[in-house]
């Protein structure tokens, strides 16, 4: 614990998935069991071994208009879209400053991606190569900076506490939130807009994650490829889209009498040192994270009735996680209702936290945890108590949940939420 | 043949709202453009680039400086298209 020990809430959501542009059209996916894969119907795709993905729902045209989206980067425009529905969802309707409630030295913005302006970069690549040096867009630097989200929120809503992108891949997004906490836990901002967005759906990253044997080559049936937990899972299926929520210290949503959702208590960190892409096959590096979330907060093991897991649909990486939750909870996990909402979503890499932060919350508002999909024989090494074809209702009283989000290069980041 | 004035600036107002999304209406020669016409410096470039190409004309680096207003760049172009 460190030296202020700030209660921090979560007082906003907002999401562009998959599933819906917003985050009740998402949750309304998630209850419904939809899968949002789809072929892909672009020229390039018909080329490559993997020609399914995630893409988000809505058309952006409607969001970000055409002058602004000549600047941003695909990656942006999902954070701009999430921070404001979120910005809004917390009951804030200007920026820091003209609105009173919040005063622009004590906000901050944490958002992370896992790669960054990947499309701005190859896309502008390709101009320079046929079109010339005169076609490159001046606005190229900043589109594909990797804090480019985190930077055009923060200019969204006037945040001068601090920006920050923490980069550590498919764990991108979880890391941001947990900074965030840790932003308004130790004094130095009140309110922080944090979360995840990916926009990488591209032939350069579909062939390379397809190259590594990383992701399923299930095409022929789309809504069926993502299987976390199923004995034939592949691989993941690559998501689009981001996941961004208000986080803000208990006194300050108290004293603007804010609706809070429930409480982010805080998070667990740790890396496996193991190999830069493959998971540590026992979880010792996942449960060094799980104990370290104990022993940082005051999250009691028995109060925790939910996992969003983070549960990519890989043969190794699901049930390390499993294992880890095992070694640290012993016969607690038994009641932990897990969810692999990537079997729906996709994998949004360092959008995932954020998404999956968004669904945690919603599933302890409504006390419901989201069903896993495309479970058709459950592998017999899965050791806990998977959510399958249909939500569950979680128990009244005071419950917590976590989201777990894992990185390429041996990320761990557990997140707790608590009901308050 | 060269372009007329009446007929760089319309160009020029066709060139501005593509970028800045700015109506066309209000693109008048006595416009900033970074003042009136939320076209920054980055955009500056965008829409030197276009108006290179719109009207055949070399606008080196070291003149966009220069170009302040709308009336400006049509100066700079009437004077210097080929």
């Amino acid at each position: 614990m460190n030296a202020t020990n700030r209660t921090v809430v979560v007082t906003g959501i907002g999401a562009t998935t998959p599933l819906g542009g917003d985050s009740a059209s998402f949750w309304e996916g998630l209850l419904a069991g939809r899968s949002g894969v789809r072929p892909l119907t672009q020229d390039w795709a018909a080329e490559l071994p993997v020609q399914i993905a995630a893409q988000i729902a809505v058309d952006l045209g409607e969001s970000i208009p055409r002058p602004q989206a000549r600047k941003l980067d695909r990656s942006a425009q999902f954070a701009l879209i999430a921070a404001r529905e979120a910005w809004a969802d917390a009951g804030y309707t200007g920026k820091a400053g003209a609105e009173a409630a919040v005063n622009p030295d004590r906000l901050g913005a944490v958002i992370a991606s896992g790669i960054g302006g990947v499309t701005t970069l190859l896309g502008q690549y390709d101009i320079l190569r046929e079109q010339g040096v005169r076609k490159v867009s001046p606005h190229t630097v900043p589109m594909l900076m990797p804090n480019s989200p985190a930077a055009n929120v923060g200019l969204e809503v006037n945040a001068q506490a601090g920006v920050h992108t923490p980069v550590s891949a498919c764990a991108s997004g979880a890391e941001a939130i947990g900074y965030a906490v840790e932003m308004i836990r130790s004094g130095r901002a009140d309110v922080v807009v944090a979360g995840g967005t990916e926009a990488a759906i591209h032939p350069l990253p579909v062939a390379a994650f397809g190259n590594m044997m990383a992701m399923t080559k299930n095409n022929e049936d789309p809504a069926g490829a993502s299987r976390p937990y199923d004995t034939g899972r592949d691989g993941f299926v690559l998501g689009e889209g981001a996941g961004v929520v208000v986080l803000e210290s208990a006194e300050h949503a108290a004293q603007r009498g804010a609706t809070v959702y429930c409480e982010a208590v805080g998070q667990g960190l740790s890396a496996d040192s193991h190999h830069i892409a493959q998971p540590e096959p026992s979880g010792s590096g996942i449960a060094n994270a799980l104990q370290n979330l104990l022993d940082g907060t005051d999250l009691d093991a028995a109060t925790i009735t939910h996992v969003n897991a983070h549960a990519t649909a890989t043969p190794l990486g699901d049930v390390a996680e499993l294992r880890a939750l095992r070694k640290v909870f012993g016969d607690d996990v038994d009641h932990m209702a897990v969810s692999a909402t990537k079997s729906m979503t996709g994998h949004l890499l360092g959008g995932a936290g954020g998404i999956e932060t968004v669904a945690t919350v919603l599933a302890l508002k409504h006390r419901l945890a989201p069903p896993t999909i495309n479970i058709s024989e459950l592998d017999p090494e899965v050791d806990g108590d998977i959510v399958r074809d249909e939500p569950r209702a979680l128990p009244e009283g005071t419950i917590a949940a976590l989201n777990n989000s894992f990185g390429f290069g041996g990320h761990n980041v557990a997140l707790a939420f608590r009901t308050v | 043949m060269a372009a007329t004035q009446e007929e760089i600036v319309a160009g020029l107002a066709e060139i501005v709202n593509e970028i800045a999304g700015i109506p066309a209406e209000d693109v008048q020669v006595d416009k900033s453009f970074t003042d009136d016409l939320d076209v920054d410096s980055l955009s500056m470039v965008e829409v030197v680039v276009a108006a290179e190409e719109h009207f055949d004309v070399k606008i080196p680096d070291d003149d966009v400086k220069n170009l302040k207003t709308v009336g400006d760049a049509t100066n700079y172009i009437l004077k210097h298209q080929s």
